[in-house]
């Protein structure tokens, strides 16, 4: 029981509950400290010379002027950031990221950086060091850089997942093929067949809070982090690594974090800090600019996708293909693979083929961005379902619900499902009101469903009971949408005690062992895990503590409420024992009274989701207004129900303006024109309809109250569910990414040429 | 005995092999097995491997057990946001 990790179906008291967040008062009075809120004496101010053009061979780089500038106290360039990866090229491409060496390979790269005494001499001293660039071809569409002769971005790659392995350079790092049975048979048995190319273009995460740090390196080899990212623990890992410093000797503590939604699991600023504060023997505090953060960190990829799909009449699939090509930027991921992966999760198919391209292009490293790559592959495979739905005549829910995979589905990425929630979201999206609802003149509706993986991974949590009996509660996962509430339930729950005498800290990494980054919607799942186990022992300790007190044997002590009870009748004189009076008596009873957990949390359980979605497009303008939108989702177990909408929302909010308005515009010259939230328009409040939600619980076996993650799926089905009604709306199909006004306009105008050329 | 499945991007790891067959009580061993068959598996390892196991995906616990008749898949390890 105490460390089973498998689902008990237990009666919560306080779980599912919607209590005040523990971080709510500081954030909405501005005491919360994000990571350009911390100060330390003598700090010095950090800036990032960054390339102008796309491609460059940089020849030379002469900081003697900058250096030599009044107030300037270091300068790095590559050369202070040596190759210490002992031969391990993923490590080596974080290095080259965050420093340029040797060749600029996106416009915003890092060539140089300066730490001075203020901002002023810093910029100053940015514009002294002379770089001297030989241009080089750029590439930066995801199509160009597949054709022969496209200029290459790292001539050390050469296309993994290719028998026999090539021996030229290609920016094609990787082909991943997924699939299973027989698709030109399938596709022969099919009534009908739908194909479509279809597009996304590339856009940023949007967090509201740029990267921004102070690093403090000593002499004597320690030192010191604050920083807004998604893992502190892997950042210490990835920053000592890169710099040469022992690990234990680097404290990074993690600030409150304005938004990160998978971009700020990498590092980018960090290692260029401490660099520069090792060198110049001072603290040194570094914050992005936006335009910094649009060239220089990690947004989505942009895609180029092709679909096919083949079903009978009686709408049975036959057989799908996908052809996904991912821009990972100017490195090497795994984009493309996961579009592959997750591209035809929902549905249950005899014969299934996916195949990802994961491409490089000279724009900046791409980075994970909620549920990755999923949204674009469920764009392109939930509009083709939707259009063959349409063909044979068939309700778009009732065609998926028909093809919903199910327990016992193979799934297209190879596994077989145990449960999931797949088609209980579309009954349930069959049966929502929003379904029914009359549409206007110039409205359409559309749905679509979306899958992410979810996972756990390493955890550690500390709960410390107070002489008061309140409760610390330490966990190592960064609080990004309320987990703190949701760690405080939990502990309360297995206590026995009232919600606000548990109070959650996120420790910084001296406090606390390992723990991953808060990323794969893991968060809740696994240091919730944690805290039930953490719970459980403390529970231990204080049943033993009572046993103690009584002079009993601790097998007759039982915890019920909050409160030890002596069982049977032979000890039916003794009252019971708070958490309140052990914790006051612990000092007599053994010392402190804690619990303590550390779990590999793995089994997180695959999550599915279903969204409708209303919009009204104005044919002048092309302008597409979003009117209704629902969500409805599998949580497993919500905690905090609050917490758990909040992140439907927040996937659909996002989704909505990478469907209808946000994308990266790059100039003829590889330059991003549009790096501002004036021209890279993400929604404001304005914008949006209240977005409705409806939370499913179907257990995750796997978690002792069948938790599974939420913070992702709610981003997949957007694209396609926004375009599903956009199309209906203009009674023409949208296949690119985002639809924007222009975009709709083009649309409806070649439609009606068409239409009209015809008759 | 255990029939793993290879993903399509580990199999050139495994002299293109879509499938291995290996007697193993754990995912460590497991590994540890196919790594001798294959040394170039190593690479991967190294990089990031996650073993399905009856379908639930497992990226970390090494020590988790592998039933008899489970089905095993061996996938790239994914990464979230």
């Amino acid at each position: 029981m105490a460390h089973d990790k498998h689902f008990t179906n237990q009666e919560f008291k306080v779980v599912g509950t919607r209590v005040p967040r523990p971080d709510g008062v500081d954030k909405v009075t501005g005491r919360a400290r994000y990571g350009a809120d911390a100060f330390a004496p003598g700090q010095l101010v950090g800036a990032i010379l960054r390339s102008p053009h796309a491609h460059a061979k940089i020849r030379k780089i002469d900081a003697s002027k900058a250096e030599k500038l009044k107030g300037v106290k270091a300068v790095v360039t590559s050369a202070d950031l040596p190759d210490l990866t002992n031969g391990r090229r993923d490590m080596l491409d974080i290095l080259e990221n965050c420093m340029a060496r040797g060749r600029a390979l996106y416009d915003g790269h890092a060539v140089a950086a300066v730490a001075a005494i203020d901002a002023e001499t810093a910029r100053k001293a940015l514009k002294l060091i002379k770089v001297d660039y030989e241009v080089l071809p750029h590439v930066t569409d995801v199509d160009e850089a597949m054709k022969p002769g496209a200029p290459i971005v790292q001539p050390w790659v050469r296309t993994a997942g290719v028998d026999p392995a090539p021996t030229k350079a290609s920016n094609v790092s990787q082909i991943s093929t997924f699939g299973h049975g027989d698709v030109e048979a399938g596709f022969a048995e099919a009534h009908v067949i739908v194909e479509r190319s279809y597009k996304t273009e590339q856009t940023h995460q949007g967090y509201i809070e740029p990267h921004a740090c102070l690093a403090s390196v000593n002499p004597d080899g320690t030192g010191e982090l604050w920083v807004t990212t998604q893992g502190h623990f892997v950042f210490r890992n990835v920053c000592a690594s890169l710099l040469g410093m022992e690990v234990a000797k680097l404290k990074v503590t993690s600030s409150e974090i304005g938004g990160g939604f998978g971009g700020k699991t990498h590092v980018w600023i960090e290692p260029v800090a401490l660099a520069l504060s090792r060198k110049a023997n001072r603290p040194v505090k570094l914050v992005m600019t936006r335009d910094e953060v649009f060239r220089a960190t990690g947004p989505t990829c942009s895609t180029s996708v092709d679909v096919k799909i083949g079903a009978t009449r009686d709408g049975i699939i036959t057989a799908a293909t996908a052809t996904l090509r991912y821009q990972d930027g100017a490195f090497p991921a795994i984009w493309g693979m996961l579009g592959a992966m997750t591209s035809f999760a929902c549905y249950d198919l005899k014969n299934v083929k996916s195949v990802g391209y994961d491409v490089l292009v000279n724009r900046p490293k791409v980075a994970a961005y909620r549920a990755p790559s999923a949204p674009m592959a469920a764009f392109g495979v939930e509009s083709t379902i939707d259009q063959l739905a349409a063909e044979i005549g068939m309700d778009p829910v009732e065609f998926r619900i028909k093809n919903a995979a199910k327990e016992g589905t193979r799934a297209s990425y190879g596994p077989t499902y145990g449960p999931i929630g797949i088609g209980p979201t579309l009954q349930a999206a069959k049966n929502h009101p929003h379904m029914k609802a009359p549409l206007g003149r110039n409205q359409g509706r559309g749905m679509a469903c979306g899958f992410w993986f979810n996972f756990g991974g390493q955890t550690c949590v500390d709960l410390n009971i107070g002489v008061d009996g309140t409760v610390n509660l330490t966990v190592g996962t960064v609080d990004v949408g309320g987990s703190r509430a949701s760690m405080a339930l939990i502990a309360a729950e297995e206590l026995g005690i009232p919600y606000e005498r548990v109070r959650c800290n996120v420790a910084d990494t001296v406090s606390l062992g390992h723990n991953d980054m808060t990323e794969g919607s893991r968060g809740t799942f696994s240091s919730g895990m944690a805290t039930v186990f953490a719970a459980r022992n403390a529970i231990e300790v204080l049943r033993e503590r009572a046993a103690r007190t009584w002079d009993i044997d601790v097998s007759k002590v039982e915890w019920q409420d909050g409160k030890a009870v002596a069982m049977g009748s032979e000890h039916s004189n003794l009252s019971s024992l708070s958490i309140e009076e052990l914790a006051a008596a612990s000092p007599n009873t053994g010392g402190p009274i804690a619990g303590h957990n550390e779990v590999v949390a793995d089994g997180a359980g695959v999550s599915f989701a279903t969204h409708i979605c209303d919009v009204e497009v104005d044919p002048e303008t092309g302008k597409t207004r979003v009117i209704r939108y629902t969500v409805i989702q599998d949580a497993g177990k919500a905690i905090h129900p609050d917490y758990v909408e909040g992140q439907f929302q927040g996937g659909a909010a996002q989704g909505i303006g990478w469907a209808l308005n946000e994308e990266y515009v790059y100039g003829d010259d590889g330059r991003l024109q549009n790096p501002g939230f004036l021209d890279y328009r993400i929604p404001v409040c304005s914008d949006l309809p209240f977005i409705d939600t409806q939370i499913l619980e179907i257990p995750n076996p796997n978690h002792p109250y069948g938790v599974r993650g939420v913070g992702e799926t709610s981003i997949v089905p957007p694209l396609a569910a926004i375009a599903n009604a956009v199309s209906n709306a203009v009674g023409v199909r949208m296949t690119h990414i985002p639809m924007s006004p222009p975009r709709i306009l083009k649309a409806i105008k070649a439609h009606r040429a068409e239409s009209e050329a015809a008759a | 005995m255990h029939e793993v499945q290879l993903t399509a991007s580990l199999r050139d790891a495994a002299d293109g092999a879509a499938s291995v067959t290996i007697d193993a009580a754990t995912i460590r061993e497991l590994l540890r097995k196919l790594v001798e068959r294959y040394p170039r598996m190593q690479r991967r390892l190294d990089e990031g491997i996650a073993v399905s196991i009856n379908g639930e995906i497992y990226r970390d616990n090494w020590s988790e057990t592998i039933p008899d008749g489970a089905e095993v898949f061996l996938l790239p390890r994914i990464q979230g946001g």
